[in-house]
């Protein structure tokens, strides 16, 4: 079980980083929800693997999983969505605004570095 | 008075300036001035306590639990010091208020001051070593604003750079070495660490630690070969430099080698490097000194071969040197804080500070002569002055010691340091007062009023007081000092006359020789100018501008405005440092046993890597693609339900329904195809990229999981106090209302300001270009005819009701099984976020008219309240409390203040999910989607 959680994290991980490596917007949120999701899976089974035993107290059953990975991977969802919500109106934005979709900044604002005057500023 | 106050005294005056000084420079002087004279008496008040041996000293707890207090230490070594800065520091401020013209700042100026003055005193009363180091970055910040005071001047913005480039790095060094002194000493106090004199000296890391402390000590104290700054620091207002770079902040490297001086002291390393730098220094200081034109420039030289000349002493390791060292910190502090304040008149006065056109002044400003003659002459060294005795004592001490071998180096080298000394100090009276009376002064001069003349004729009168009686005004000051450097006892006994001894010949030699070299000058100073000098000035800059230059280089290397080329190397980056720490740190056995794979979850993990796998492949094709991230996210959450997460499942499904509606309708107005624009190659870079870093992520979560606990875990606590403290079964739900509520309310905080963003970029689009090129939008797709079918506006209503119960009844119950506010407003949303696709936005909206923003406000402040509710029961923010209650015909409930808790992160989520929502439906109303009357509208005859 164990190996199948890791792969699949490390597959959604991969998938990710490589969507987020793309060159227009769309892509990279796609990368960035798939890098959530391994995320999340990640820092959940921080905690470990556990079956049929959830965090919910019940007489007469004594092992539970841990909760605290739970609390905190079901607070990062809600914030990961409220990400993904600002970063697609960003990439919305600036298509809107831009006329295309590409993430990297067009060549000509790319600035190089501004050549330093040979006096000082005292003689400028 | 306590120590704290009085470090606390002078930071308190600093902000008194700002209210008096509408009242004008005096109202502020004596603001500032009061503050001062008020913590002096303070200092003065614990001098009989100080005397007879004792150390005051406060503590004020802060994280008590790993050491780190506000501990103030006065002893000998402090005393002395705060006597300076704060005693100095009261004429200065007098000074400056005559100094000063209308036209300067005056307000900003004595809060620099002030500022400055308590991070001085916080250095040599703090017996933290952090605290300390803290105080010391504040003075090369404060001396920062107080060089640059004159911004109009560039040679007072470039020497403002300067000086905190050098000190700032020099800090940087030094917070390092007092981190690994710590480390060896085992505690940051420092009456602690001079005890652990063996431990450190005997430990590996004493050679580094030492290296580190002393640049720190050598750059703040203008030490060769970091002296150069302190000159150009010099274009600061004249009280400014008598204070600072005369008296007091360039000595605070002298008084941390001193501080540290029983740790690190007394080693062939300490000495090799403390006497051979300070030997340096002192000649080379007064050579440069000699044949500088500016006053305040030989002033500034001269300061930095004496601060050489001290270095020097304590760089002997001798208790006989430490006791001359302080002597002479005493008697340079008064003879070159007056020569400053007298530069600074002639300045003011003659509007020239170039030796070149001065000369004669000897009648013209009679009372300036005077006290320039009692200082310049102390400064050479000339009976009955303090310098003679502290001059006297140095080449006692110099004669003693032999460094490489050579028994008469030191002594030579420092008498011929001496003759310079004599020299510059004999042209300062020379050629600036002496001579005939000149016509082409810049302005007429004459002597000051008294404001501006008292300060430095009280120094000049300590001066022959200190010379004439050693013993009765200071003897005891250097003692209680010498005491608390060295741990020792010394007796020092100071006198004008030793008799006919090896040093006394050597001082009339370098009187004699200096008379000579000045009579000299002239050609001397043609032989200077024809000889190759290094400028430090270029240097530097040079050297800045190098590093400028290769950190352009590498940040333009990483970041060249390809997003994509940023954050490959960052994963590479993160991927290498993960690799090197499993390889350097210890991880435990892999003893938890692999549990067995069911064939549900097998297919489950199937139907995850091809779905992944397949969006890759297609991901340019944006709505194939969306459609596979939601079958991934379903899959997740069927693997939390697997895997005991109840909750995660129920959130991580609603949080995917609202996810994907929101993707959909941005990419309404997204071209619907990823145009293929990267070569093979790239494409071949990223996915080693990404499998690396994929491999990299999924091998440490295998190994984690395959490991116990490292720490013991603190679930245990969780799950045995979620009941008896918060109250509820639900552990997952108890850690976030309860336990760990206060991250939970950050967390609704941030998604309300991620909605509000959302909100305002809106805004922004349709008020400007975009809003016109929205009016225009002609679609890339076919409509549907049917834009709000049937079915679906019928399900939905009879959906709605039912889903509004289920929000409500999985809130209700989320303390004691799955669910809570998050859950419960999410699902909520999804109700409402139906009947806007059913049957349009603007038809829902009208029916269902809530403010999202309010919503938003409303669930903080909700949240907010129930947490301050804890306060009127005397507990700490977010306390919770819980009862049981019985109302007739109804089972015994629970009421919990968790509840209200909870409810504020309902509102807050239901707000924040709806308002991106409505803010990308207004996108598409300005698109010119019409606006439906009837809930459904068939359009019949094919109209788009």
């Amino acid at each position: 079980m164990e190996i199948l959680v890791a792969t699949a994290i490390g597959f959604m991980t991969a998938a990710g980083v490589y969507l987020t490596l793309r060159k227009r917007t769309f892509a990279v949120v796609l990368g960035m929800t798939l890098l959530s999701y391994a995320t999340n899976l990640f820092l959940f089974v921080t905690g470990r693997l556990v079956i049929d035993q959830p965090p919910i107290l019940q007489k007469g059953v004594e092992s539970y999983t841990d909760p605290l990975p739970q609390a905190l991977v079901l607070t990062a969802i809600v914030i990961s969505f409220g990400m993904t919500a600002v970063v697609v109106m960003m990439a919305l934005g600036a298509f809107l605004e831009g006329g295309d979709d590409h993430v990297d900044l067009p060549a000509t604002d790319r600035r190089e570095p501004r050549p330093r005057p040979a006096q000082d500023e005292g003689a400028r | 008075m306590s120590p704290a106050l009085i470090v606390a005294l002078p930071f308190l005056g600093a902000l008194l300036p700002g209210l008096m000084v509408r009242a004008g420079r005096t109202a502020a002087a004596i603001a500032c001035g009061s503050a001062t004279a008020l913590a002096l008496l303070g200092l003065l008040l614990h001098v009989p306590a100080i005397r007879a041996g004792e150390a005051i000293a406060t503590r004020i707890p802060w994280m008590p639990q790993i050491g780190m207090n506000a501990d103030f230490r006065i002893d000998g070594l402090g005393l002395l010091f705060g006597i300076l800065i704060l005693g100095i520091g009261l004429l200065i401020i007098l000074y400056a208020r005559f100094y000063l013209s209308r036209k300067d700042a005056a307000g900003p100026f004595f809060t620099y001051l002030m500022l400055f003055q308590g991070a001085m005193t916080g250095i040599v009363l703090s017996d933290n070593i952090l605290m300390m180091l803290v105080f010391w970055e504040l003075t090369s910040l404060s001396s920062f604003l107080l060089i640059g005071f004159w911004k109009h001047l560039p040679e007072g913005r470039q020497g403002a750079r300067m000086a905190l480039t050098v000190t700032g790095m020099g800090g940087l060094a030094m917070i390092a070495g007092c981190l690994i002194l710590g480390q060896v000493a085992g505690s940051y106090r420092l009456s602690e660490i001079v005890q652990q004199r063996a431990a450190i000296q005997g430990s590996a890391w004493y050679l580094p630690a030492l290296v580190l402390i002393l640049i720190g000590a050598f750059t703040k104290s203008a030490q060769f070969p970091f002296h150069f700054w302190l000159p150009r620091a010099m274009a600061a207002p004249t009280p400014v430099s008598a204070y600072l770079h005369s008296a007091t902040m360039v000595k605070a490297g002298l008084f941390l080698m001193a501080r540290l001086w029983p740790a690190l002291a007394g080693t062939p390393e300490w000495f090799g490097i403390v006497a051979t730098v300070g030997l340096v220094t002192m000649l080379v200081g007064a050579v440069i000194a000699l044949f500088q034109d500016d006053l305040k420039g030989l002033l500034a030289y001269s300061t930095v071969s004496h601060l050489g000349l001290i270095t020097m002493l304590l760089g002997f390791g001798t208790e006989e040197a430490a006791v001359a060292a302080v002597f002479h910190i005493i008697a340079h502090a008064t003879f070159k804080a007056a020569l400053f304040m007298s530069a600074g008149i002639i300045d003011h006065e003659a509007h020239t500070r170039s030796i070149a056109r001065l000369g004669g002044l000897r009648t013209l400003m009679p009372l300036t002569f005077g006290i320039v003659l009692i200082a310049s002459l102390s400064m050479a060294g000339i009976p009955p002055f303090s310098g003679f005795i502290s001059k006297e004592l140095m080449l006692e001490n110099a004669s003693h010691a032999t460094l490489g071998g050579m028994p008469r180096l030191v002594g030579g080298v420092a008498t011929l340091a001496s003759l310079f000394s004599v020299a510059y100090s004999l042209r300062m009276i020379a050629h600036v007062f002496l001579g005939p009376v000149r016509d082409d002064y810049p302005a007429k001069p004459h002597d000051p009023g008294i404001g501006l003349w008292l300060g430095p004729a009280l120094l000049a009168a300590l001066v022959v007081v200190i010379g004439i009686a050693p013993n009765l005004t200071v003897g005891w000051l250097v003692e209680t000092a010498a005491a608390a450097i060295t741990g020792a006892h010394p007796h020092p006994h100071f006198a004008l006359w030793h008799g006919v001894t090896p040093a006394l010949l050597m001082s009339a030699a370098a009187v004699v020789g200096g008379a000579v070299l000045l009579a000299l000058w002239r050609p001397a100073d043609g032989l200077r100018l024809a000889l190759p000098r290094p400028d430090a000035k270029a240097i530097f800059d040079s050297m800045t501008d190098t590093t400028q230059a290769w950190a352009a280089r590498l940040t333009n290397g990483v970041t060249d405005g390809s997003m994509s080329r940023a954050l490959a190397l960052f994963m590479l980056t993160a991927t290498a440092c993960g690799f090197a720490a499993w390889h350097t740190g210890r991880a435990g056995p892999e003893i938890r046993p692999l549990l067995p794979v069911s064939p549900v979850a097998f297919i489950g993990w199937l139907m995850l890597m091809v779905a992944t796998g397949t969006m890759v492949a297609v991901h340019r094709r944006r709505i194939l693609a969306l459609v596979l991230v939601g079958i991934i996210g379903l899959i997740v959450s069927c693997a939390f339900v697997y895997l005991s997460a109840p909750d995660l499942a129920l959130t991580q499904i609603t949080v995917e329904v609202v996810t994907v509606i929101l993707l959909l309708l941005a990419l309404n107005f997204l071209p619907k195809r990823t145009v293929l624009d990267t070569g093979n190659v790239k494409r071949g870079a990223d996915a080693f990229v990404a499998s690396l870093t994929g491999l990299g992520v999924g091998i440490l979560a295998y190994a984690i999981m395959r490991r116990d606990f490292a720490f013991p875990s603190i679930a245990g606590y969780m799950l045995d106090n979620s009941y008896k403290l918060g109250g509820g079964d639900n552990v997952v739900n108890v850690i976030l209302v309860d336990f760990r509520g206060y991250d939970t309310y950050g967390e609704i905080t941030v998604l309300g300001i991620a909605a509000l963003t959302i909100f305002a970029l809106t805004e922004t689009l349709l008020a400007g270009r975009s809003g016109t090129r929205l009016r225009n939008w002609v679609h890339d797709m076919r409509r549907a005819g049917d834009r709000h079918p049937l079915m679906l506006v019928v399900a939905t209503r009879v959906v709605l009701p039912i889903s509004l119960v289920v929000g409500l009844y999985i809130f209700l119950r989320g303390h004691n099984a799955p669910g809570g506010g998050f859950i419960a407003g999410l699902i909520v949303s999804v109700a409402l976020v139906m009947q806007y696709m059913a049957s349009g936005f603007a038809w829902a909206q009208e029916r269902q008219n809530i403010p999202y923003h309010a919503l938003i406000g409303l669930g903080v402040l909700c949240a907010g309240i129930t947490g301050a509710g804890a306060w009127f029961a005397g507990k700490p923010f977010l306390t919770s409390a819980f009862g049981y209650f019985h109302l007739v015909g109804v089972e015994p409930f629970e009421l919990a203040t968790a509840m209200g808790f909870d409810t504020g992160v309902f509102l807050c989520v239901v707000g924040a999910v709806m308002l991106a929502l409505n803010s990308l439906s207004r996108i598409a109303r300005q698109a010119g989607q019409k606006v439906n009357v009837h809930p459904m509208d068939i359009q019949f005859g094919g109209e788009r």
